[in-house]
């Protein structure tokens, strides 16, 4: 059967504004799996609408490829622990990124296949003008291998497959300089001369390779940051390659994706109060001399025991529970979870004070804890919970470390000043559960953890707080 | 589609992405980007007129049944898992 272009553009109209209205349904808990669902029903609409088209001769690679592809997709989808969702993210980035590249080289072969060597740039010229064309091309290839390349070093670093800690050389920056002008070049000389193979592929090679030295220097805390980034790359692919093809679904809805990624993207900067291009080239804040840990915790940590934490829950009125990315390494969210409903039965009310940069990806705490069965509306955002801290008996930091470091508020020569923080220190008792006095990401000392009200509990942060309930029950 | 309609249709686009994106709550981040890598999977659609093409071209195929695989893990794994996701935030 085919059909008129006509109908296929309606129908890829109908799948984007399905799409619109799926990311609407996205902005409330209540509605968001529905809106899952119609998107998903605006790409069903499209795939079996392309499948129509008349350029469609041969079916066995296309259902080679998606038999591939949903077998592995859904086995991820299935299989992949919540605490895994950043990796997850990052690989589908990176699967977006390679199929939009892929799409744009497949485009320029058959631009050459077509009219043969000689007459390339009119047979561009068929779908747009042969260098708007050729240029498209070029920008999705590069964003396309960038966003491949960089999002597997990107999951390498999650999966800690590589070492998080940030990786350079001297020199990085101008080899990274040189290797995007030398694309740009290409692509100048491509849109030209579409027929140099050679410096097509090479065009390719020095993407693949910028997305790798883009990545490496990046270290674990500002994962959240380029997680985002790539995301809004994997979108402006899909757009270039919409832009090859003439296609206005691919148009649309990788210019939303990339919206989305940047937004995200912007809300994490702002978190940790990095401009963009400071996380991008690895820089921390300057800041005075690096604190001395002795000097701030000497003598004045309080080391504490289940019990004497579950005394001081006892009269509590109202806790407030602090996750960081401590709760996803322990897999502490049900033990957590089982410590509220204890406290609640009690007449206490827990709330959750959820940091824009805890864990490792936007978002990332919500779903761990909403995967535990907490009620979404008792997770507060930063701005919610902030004012509250000073009528809260007990504030339980779990895992979390930089977010709440008072410095960030009050000493100016320290590199974190100025990024927003969890007002911690303002309740009455402070708990901090943690493996021991090691800094965390920015690498300081955190002066909270000698405070007067303070106790730290030391050791895993799942069997601390299990140990802390059980304590509790029997008080 | 010329590119200067092309052109208008991206920006537009991109202006109500922010307007849409800028709604959605913190609480939700996560399942949004995982549910935006599912909807990016539409370059699908490419890859289905590059893997059909049925011309001699190997290279062609093959670039486009990679591209078919790698859209479609995004495609299912990507809904699949932002409706595990999304299904947790329901109940309550």
């Amino acid at each position: 059967m085919q059909i008129s272009q006509a109908w296929i553009d309606i129908a890829y109209l109908a799948a984007a504004s399905l799409f619109v209205l799926g990311i609407k349904g996205l902005t409330k808990p209540r509605t968001a799996v529905r809106g899952n669902l119609l998107a998903a029903t605006g790409m069903l609409i499209a795939a079996v609408i392309t499948l129509l088209h008349k350029d469609i001769v041969t079916y066995e690679w296309i259902i080679g490829g998606f038999v591939l592809g949903a077998v592995v997709g859904s086995l991820l989808a299935i299989k992949v622990k919540m605490t895994a969702m950043p990796q997850l993210v990052a690989l589908l980035n990176g699967f977006g990124g390679g199929a939009s590249f892929a799409v744009a080289a497949a485009e320029y072969f058959k631009g050459l296949d077509a009219a043969g060597a000689a007459g390339v740039l009119e047979a561009m010229a068929g779908q747009s003008t042969g260098m708007v064309a050729m240029i498209a091309i070029g920008a999705a290839v590069l964003i396309g291998s960038v966003t491949l390349t960089g999002s597997f070093i990107a999951f390498a670093k999650l999966q800690e497959l590589i070492d998080g800690q940030p990786k350079g050389f001297p020199g990085m920056k101008f080899i990274n300089l040189i290797l995007l002008i030398g694309s740009v070049v290409a692509i100048g000389v491509l849109v030209n001369d579409p027929t140099q193979q050679v410096l097509f592929w090479s065009l390719v090679a020095a993407a693949a390779v910028l997305g790798v030295l883009l990545v490496m220097p990046i270290g674990g805390a500002d994962m959240p940051v380029v997680i985002a980034l790539l995301n809004s790359y994997s979108g402006l692919a899909a757009a270039a390659a919409g832009f090859v093809m003439g296609n206005s679904a691919l148009i649309i809805t990788g210019s939303l994706v990339g919206a989305s990624g940047l937004i995200l993207t912007n809300v994490m900067c702002k978190a940790m109060n990095r401009s963009l291009t400071n996380v991008l080239f690895g820089v921390m804040a300057e800041g005075g001399d690096a604190m001395d840990q002795d000097e701030v915790y000497g003598g004045k940590v309080r080391s504490s025991s289940a019990e004497e934490i579950a005394m001081i829950l006892e009269p509590a009125k109202r806790v407030v529970i602090v996750p960081g990315f401590g709760l996803a390494m322990a897999q502490a969210q049900h033990a957590v979870r089982d410590l509220a409903d204890s406290l609640e039965a009690r007449g206490c009310e827990v709330e959750y004070a959820i940091h824009p940069v805890a864990g490792r990806m936007p978002g990332h705490m919500n779903v761990l804890l909403a995967e535990a069965e907490v009620p979404y509306d008792k997770l507060k955002t930063m701005e919610e919970i902030n004012p509250t801290f000073e009528e809260t008996d007990v504030a339980i930091v779990l895992g979390a470390n930089d977010v709440t470091n008072p410095m960030a508020r009050e000493d100016k020569g320290s590199p974190i000043y100025g990024m927003p923080i969890l007002n911690v220190d303002k309740a009455r008792n402070v708990v901090v559960i943690k493996r021991s006095l090691s800094p965390g990401f920015a690498g300081l000392p955190n002066p909270l953890f000698a405070n007067d009200n303070t106790l730290m509990l030391f050791g895993d942060a799942k069997q601390s707080v299990l140990d802390v309930n059980t304590a509790y029950k029997e008080s | 589609m010329d590119f200067v309609a092309q052109l208008t249709l991206f920006v537009l686009a991109v202006f109500l992405g922010f307007e849409l994106i800028s709604k959605v709550p913190p609480t939700l981040h996560t399942p949004l980007m995982s549910g935006s890598n599912a909807i990016s999977g539409i370059t699908l659609v490419g890859a289905l007129l590059a893997a059909g093409h049925g011309g001699d071209s190997q290279t062609i195929s093959i670039l486009g049944f990679i591209a078919v695989t790698l859209a479609s893990i995004n495609v299912v794994g990507g809904f699949m898992v932002t409706n595990r996701m999304l299904g947790m935030f329901k109940r309550k």
